[in-house]
């Protein structure tokens, strides 16, 4: 099976997207080596940050509040990093975007218990 | 009467299999793992939610590197990430049509995962040496039950990707293209168990 053939029956619509990225779309092998180093790049990032969080939150022994800050603000960057980048929600169609966003809201009403309860406990000090 | 059978297969033919819907602009399978995916969400955010209320009502709280292994499970963060990146760099290959490196990818993704596997099983067997189970602390319960369900999520996608490294390779054959989506679908799965024990290992490891 050769390059061109199975990038055309993977999105024959394609080329009516042209230009656009989109993970469902057709792209050149040059595009697809391309998307490679991409991948090789967000993977040393992840790596980094990865690092990081250990030696802050484990190398330095922060007090806890800290250490929960640094790691909360470094596991989202390393998960729009995956999500972004490895799951394409950069660029993908807005039926994905609107069920995760149904999604979003949903996990919101999940936490808003357990911090409803925190600014109670809070209150009561 | 050949082509009465030929017309009835075609009746049979699951549409959208590879080509996207053309109002959707997405092939069946990857709407299907992104609802599967939203109710994953809700089904670890349930146990975050749990986690945080459980945390902040309680008056003490231990810091989970105390007495949990952090380099071996630092090294299972590594070892997920590089999972990550071979089932792309597995899906990328099998679009240029490189089916000899796109089962490279697939069968390194399956070792890192059966290596996250082995490590969790060395991390268990010493808490459960040192007398730690779910029953001695809500710490602890938090800590098996959710680094338990990740774990099967890990299996589950053990068996998936052995299933398309082996015998699921076969489709290659017939219909490259609907077995190349098939792994971005793994792929997504995959990436979403990274991204959980992106979240999990600070959670209960660092904080």
């Amino acid at each position: 099976m050769t390059e061109q053939a199975v990038a055309e029956h993977a999105a024959p619509e394609a080329h009516e997207h042209a230009g656009v990225h989109d993970p469902n779309a057709h792209h050149s092998p040059e595009e697809i080596k391309k998307e490679i180093r991409v991948y090789l790049i967000v993977f040393g990032a992840l790596a980094v940050l990865t690092g990081l969080t250990v030696y802050a939150c484990y190398g330095l022994k922060m007090p806890a509040h800290i250490a929960i800050a640094i790691a909360l603000v470094i596991a989202c960057a390393k998960g729009f990093l995956v999500a972004g980048f490895f799951m394409h929600l950069l660029s993908e169609k807005k039926l994905i975007y609107s069920i995760l966003g149904l999604t979003v809201f949903f996990f919101a009403v999940l936490l808003w218990g357990p911090w409803h309860h925190f600014v109670d406990m809070i209150g009561h000090k | 009467m050949e082509g009465h059978a030929e017309a009835h297969e075609h009746v049979l033919e699951i549409p959208h299999n590879v080509h996207p819907r053309p109002d959707t602009g997405l092939y069946n399978a990857k709407l299907g793992i992104w609802l599967f995916l939203a109710s994953e969400v809700m089904l670890f955010g349930a146990l975050f939610s749990s986690f945080i209320l459980i945390r902040t009502s309680a008056p003490t709280w231990p810091r989970g590197w105390e007495f949990l292994n952090v380099p071996l499970a630092t090294a299972n963060t590594f070892i997920l990430i590089a999972s990550s990146v071979t089932v792309v760099l597995a899906w990328a290959n099998l679009r240029l049509g490189n089916l000899k490196w796109g089962r490279i990818f697939i069968g390194l993704t399956l070792v890192c995962a059966l290596a996250f596997l082995v490590n969790k099983g060395f991390e268990y067997t010493h808490e459960f040496e040192e007398h730690r189970y779910p029953s001695t602390s809500n710490f602890l319960a938090i800590y098996f039950t959710m680094t338990g369900l990740h774990g099967l999520h890990v299996l589950g996608g053990v068996i998936v990707f052995a299933y398309f490294l082996f015998p699921g390779a076969k489709m290659w054959k017939t219909e490259p293209a609907r077995y190349t989506n098939r792994i971005e679908v793994c792929g997504l799965y995959w990436h979403f168990v990274d991204l959980v024990w992106i979240f999990l290992f600070p959670s209960l490891y660092l904080m």
